[in-house]
């Protein structure tokens, strides 16, 4: 059976893949369409209940609710996509030069990495914010280096145990350098797990940019983030409760289809650990 | 043993320091003029000459950084800039709130992620486990102040069993109590614990099954104890090595989740003076809190540390080889 094949009959797999799907189509959706504009106030219809109209209803403002959920995951993917990619290429660089070189680099990027796990993202964002002010750009720079030691654990664990092959012996007795065994051996048998990693981390950065939206660290008025329509809801929960429900719900099923998706592709791409589990 | 934790305690020290020497680059270093930042760009020369005399930024940063450490060792914070007040006793007055929320939070979460995962790993692949598992992977999607904000709509704006959010303090002085404080802190608590215990159930009940798996515990059976006895004197015990690590690493989880959830429920913790703080641009407190907050993730991590040894003998010899 191919990977698609396997893929498709993979309950988790399968529900996390639509809702990521569905995620990121209304990402894509929301550069072309939304019903009316996120940011186009309407008070005279202020804190309407769902109807043909406005399907969500309105907010406080008078702002349509399905406008606002759609352009906001265009600020959630791109925080998760930005957010990850700073873990990537950090992370991953180092967990390599870790690996290859071993000794006193290793012990100082792994103690580097044991050091960050006293600074949350959250932690990290409120010094970032004290002195550069709140920001979507803060909440990116702040979630991104979270992710650096996460990815650099990873990789140089994984890398490690690729080192220790026989055909990585043998390019050594060849003559091939570190930098062609990392690139031709080590680099290619990892980049299963760091797949997998980089969707449980997407996850976590969506969550990590809702909570700090939340909090005002995030992103900023007038562009919509699901963090801040909560935000925003809480202040009129006692007139209209349901604004609450609907940002949560996109944030839950967003971070559940990227766990399941996760889980899926660690069983799909290492079907070993899918038997031994 | 002694060495093991001699070994621990110096490591625990350094990264302690460094994060002091972090917190301290970042935000008195980094800023630059960290007086002209507190005050704004409207601030007059005179104005920024007396805060930065008062802040002793005419000293240089290596004179600064050891003068709020030997500060921090005789219990000196400062003085908060925005509440006139020493910062310690600030810290003080808002302990008396994350304190006891972090640990309601941590206690219910370990009850509640301790039962659960052990009763998934006894009906391991049966509805009861399915369950817990499809129970357990929706807690981890929730976000905790999403969470929050449900349990005010049902439990305060619904029901009117909680209220929707302050803190009456714990003393009848303060218009408060003790049941009345408590009260406060359930919600809260719930809101923390149910998604870190979320995390905690699946650890549990992985690390269950993997010694359900082990030759000890056949013999165990074998020799005629009782499941039960199997599960209390053979299986828990070794499951929780692996769950006492995560409660660390999920205590740093807990400590920021508790700083999102009392601006959720309007408490007058670290959480909500760290963010007054940044409104005011108060950087020494900013500066006390952020690192007080580190520094409990890295306490934590090191007492977790010498229990992992001490539940688990071949931890220690081989740290002190």
């Amino acid at each position: 059976m191919n990977f698609l094949q396997r893929a498709r009959r993979h309950a988790s797999f399968a529900v996390g893949g639509c809702l990521v799907a569905l995620l990121l189509l209304t990402a894509v959706l929301s550069f072309v369409w939304t019903p009316y504009s996120p940011t186009e106030l309407d008070i005279p219809n202020k804190l309407q209940g769902p109807s043909a109209s406005h399907w969500l209803g309105t907010d406080s403002l008078g702002r349509d609710i399905t406008s606002l959920l759609i352009k906001g995951s265009q600020t959630s993917i791109a925080v998760g996509v930005i957010a990850v990619g700073i873990g990537i290429v950090f992370g991953v660089s180092l967990g390599l030069l870790a690996a290859a070189k071993r000794g006193w680099v290793e012990e100082v990027v792994m103690r580097a990495a044991d050091f960050s796990f006293a600074f949350p993202a959250l932690l990290s964002a409120i010094m970032l914010t004290a002195i550069y002010g709140p920001g979507l750009v803060t909440s990116i720079v702040a979630i991104g280096i979270f992710n650096v030691p996460v990815f650099a654990r990873i990789t140089r664990a994984a890398a490690q145990s690729v080192w220790s092959r026989d055909y990585v012996l043998a390019s050594r007795a060849c003559g091939k350098g570190a930098w062609h065994i990392t690139r031709h051996h080590v680099l290619p048998n990892i980049a299963s797990g760091l797949i997998v990693q980089a969707t449980i981390q997407f996850a976590v950065a969506i969550l990590a940019e809702a909570a700090l939206s939340y909090l005002g660290l995030g992103t900023q008025p007038p562009m919509p983030s699901w963090g801040r329509m909560l935000n925003e809801a809480q202040s009129m929960m006692f007139q209209a409760p349901q604004l609450a429900i609907w940002p949560g719900l996109a944030i839950a099923l967003s971070v559940l289809g990227l766990n399941l998706m996760g889980d899926g592709l660690r069983d799909l791409l290492d079907p070993r650990l899918a038997r031994s589990r | 043993m002694t060495l093991f934790i001699l070994k621990r305690f110096a490591t625990f020290l350094a990264t302690l320091l460094a994060a002091s020497a972090l917190v301290f680059a970042v935000l008195d270093v980094l800023p630059g003029n960290a007086a002209e930042l507190m005050l704004g760009e409207s601030a007059t020369k005179e104005s920024l000459a007396a805060l930065s005399a008062k802040l002793g930024l005419d000293q240089p940063p290596l004179t600064r950084y050891f003068s709020w450490m030997k500060g921090l060792a005789r219990g000196d914070m400062g003085m908060s800039l925005s509440y006139d007040t020493p910062v310690l006793e600030l810290v003080q007055q808002r302990m008396a709130v994350t304190l006891p929320l972090a640990l309601m939070a941590m206690l219910l979460t370990t009850v509640l992620a301790l039962a659960a995962g052990v009763y998934a790993a006894s009906q391991h692949n049966k509805l009861g486990d399915v369950g817990v598992m499809t129970a357990s992977q929706i807690g981890i999607a929730i976000p905790n102040f999403w969470f929050a904000i449900l349990l005010i709509l049902i439990f305060a704006v619904k029901l009117q069993w909680f209220s929707a959010g302050g803190f009456p303090g714990w003393t009848e002085d303060d218009g408060g109590g003790v049941w009345l404080g408590f009260k406060a802190l359930v919600l809260p608590a719930v809101a923390l614990a149910v998604v870190q215990a979320a995390i905690l159930a699946r650890i549990t009940r992985s690390a269950v099954l993997d010694v359900l798996r082990e030759d000890f515990v056949r013999t165990a059976r074998a020799k005629g104890l009782s499941p039960r006895q199997v599960l209390w004197r053979h299986v828990l015990r070794n499951a929780f090595v692996p769950v006492l690590t995560l409660m660390g690493l999920q205590f740093a989880n807990l400590l920021t989740g508790t700083v999102v959830i009392e601006n959720v429920f309007s408490l007058p913790g670290l959480g909500r003076l760290v963010f007054q703080a940044i409104a005011n641009r108060d950087l020494v407190v900013v500066r006390n809190v952020v690192l007080l907050l580190a520094a409990a993730v890295i306490v934590i991590n090191f007492v977790v540390d010498v229990l992992y040894a001490a539940i688990d003998p071949r931890l220690r010899l081989s740290g002190a080889a």
